[in-house]
């Protein structure tokens, strides 16, 4: 994720302190993942210097704490320009699972259990992140349905692939 | 924790058909168990036999100890009626009456008069958030709503199980959740054992643990 253009997207709210910043970011965007104070400042160093943002004064004492930014029009651009913009899907072509299961299947151990496992691992996440949802607010809701339809798209792949384990076999070890 | 409703050893035939081929199944009160398999695989038939509906050829199936097949038909027409609460995915609502009269449905059948079903109906309907389609009849309401009110009446009666044949199946993806977390938040706060028979794996994710059923067999799927 584009921590500068979120960090962009906040700002177009109305100036805030680095602090703040950080606060507003975890709040919404964070959750697994909070950002650390040097992430958030080296961030705003970064956007001063492209002219993005602009600092728009500071409280009496020092650190970098007390500065408030606010977003500039080339930064308000530069946020529309990447929102509007289609983010590339991810293709997974490169799949440890699929290497797993072939690899199973070179050496003669069982595909299936590979499968197995992982599907109940699979499914186990699919539970934590379900109760979270039953438990959460709507952002918890969102961001959880998104994983839990990544993780629903793995699942189904790995019930087709072990339907078509005796074909897979028969390629792998004519 | 002790067995509410436990099966051993199920088989039922249907013609040429081997539905269940050794079939067995546990569930403690509390519980929501997720029996998932692919179309055809015996789902429904090993929930039919766990409910009494259909009596399968060989095998048990106990209820709090009590063999449910060596009771009468009477009696075990009773047990369902009075411990056992039903959810489909289709055609459940009886058209000519409306979402109350619905509601009210297996508390009348089970003999209390008019106004006290009524009473609880509608506290039934308030929980699940359908207390407002009360007066409609259930052609007039949108599916999401229909299995609400579905489900109102599946636990109108407080049954100890819930069983739930792919009660999303017919509904978009929002109404599918607003129905999952309905039904699983209220069996938690009563305590209700949910068998939910299910191929849809984000349905499977609300259950404790997973049941599977591949050509009449159950296999128990350990926790990863």
């Amino acid at each position: 994720m584009s921590i500068g253009h979120t960090l962009l997207g906040l700002l177009e709210r109305g100036p805030r302190h680095g602090y703040e910043l950080k606060r507003a970011y975890d709040e919404r965007f964070g959750l697994e993942r909070p950002l650390h104070y040097g992430q958030v400042y080296s961030t705003l160093a970064r956007l001063l210097r492209n002219g993005l943002v602009t600092e728009a004064g500071s409280q009496p004492g020092s650190g970098p704490e007390r500065k408030s930014y606010a977003i500039t029009d080339a930064g308000i651009t530069d946020v529309e320009r990447w929102l509007t913009t289609p983010e590339n899907p991810e293709l997974y072509l490169q799949n440890t699972l699929y290497t797993k299961v072939v690899l199973a299947l070179l050496s003669g151990r069982s595909a299936q259990d590979v499968l197995e496992t992982q599907r109940s691992a699979h499914l186990k996440a699919m539970r934590t992140l379900t109760t979270r949802k039953l438990d959460g607010d709507l952002a918890d809701t969102l961001i959880c349905d998104h994983a839990l339809f990544h993780l629903e798209a793995d699942l189904r792949w790995l019930e087709l692939t072990a339907a078509r384990l005796d074909e897979l076999a028969s390629e792998v070890r004519p | 924790m002790t067995a509410l409703l436990t099966a051993t050893g199920l088989h039922k035939t249907f013609g040429p058909t081997d539905a269940l081929t050794g079939a067995s199944f546990q569930i403690s009160a509390g519980e929501i168990v997720a029996v998932m398999g692919p179309s055809g695989s015996g789902k429904s038939t090993l929930l039919h036999c766990l409910a009494g509906i259909v009596r399968p050829d060989a095998g048990t199936v106990a209820y709090r100890d009590r063999d449910v097949f060596a009771l009468s038909d009477a009696e075990r027409t009773a047990l369902r009626r009075t411990e056992f609460g039903f959810v489909f995915q289709f055609g459940q609502l009886v058209p000519e009456l409306s979402c109350l009269e619905n509601t009210a449905l297996p508390l009348r059948l089970g003999g209390l008069r008019r106004r006290a079903a009524e009473a609880k109906a509608r506290e039934a309907m308030e929980r699940l958030g359908v207390a407002d389609l009360a007066g409609k009849p259930p052609g007039e309401v949108s599916g999401g709503q229909g299995q609400r009110v579905a489900l109102a009446r599946a636990l109108v009666t407080s049954p100890s199980v819930l069983f739930a044949d792919e009660p999303t199946g017919a509904l978009d993806s929002l109404n599918g959740e607003r129905v999952m977390s309905l039904l699983v938040r209220t069996a938690r706060e009563d305590g209700t054992a949910v068998v939910l028979v299910t191929h849809d794996v984000r349905v499977a994710a609300y259950s404790d643990r997973e049941v599977g059923v591949r050509d009449g067999r159950t296999r128990q799927v350990a926790a990863a």
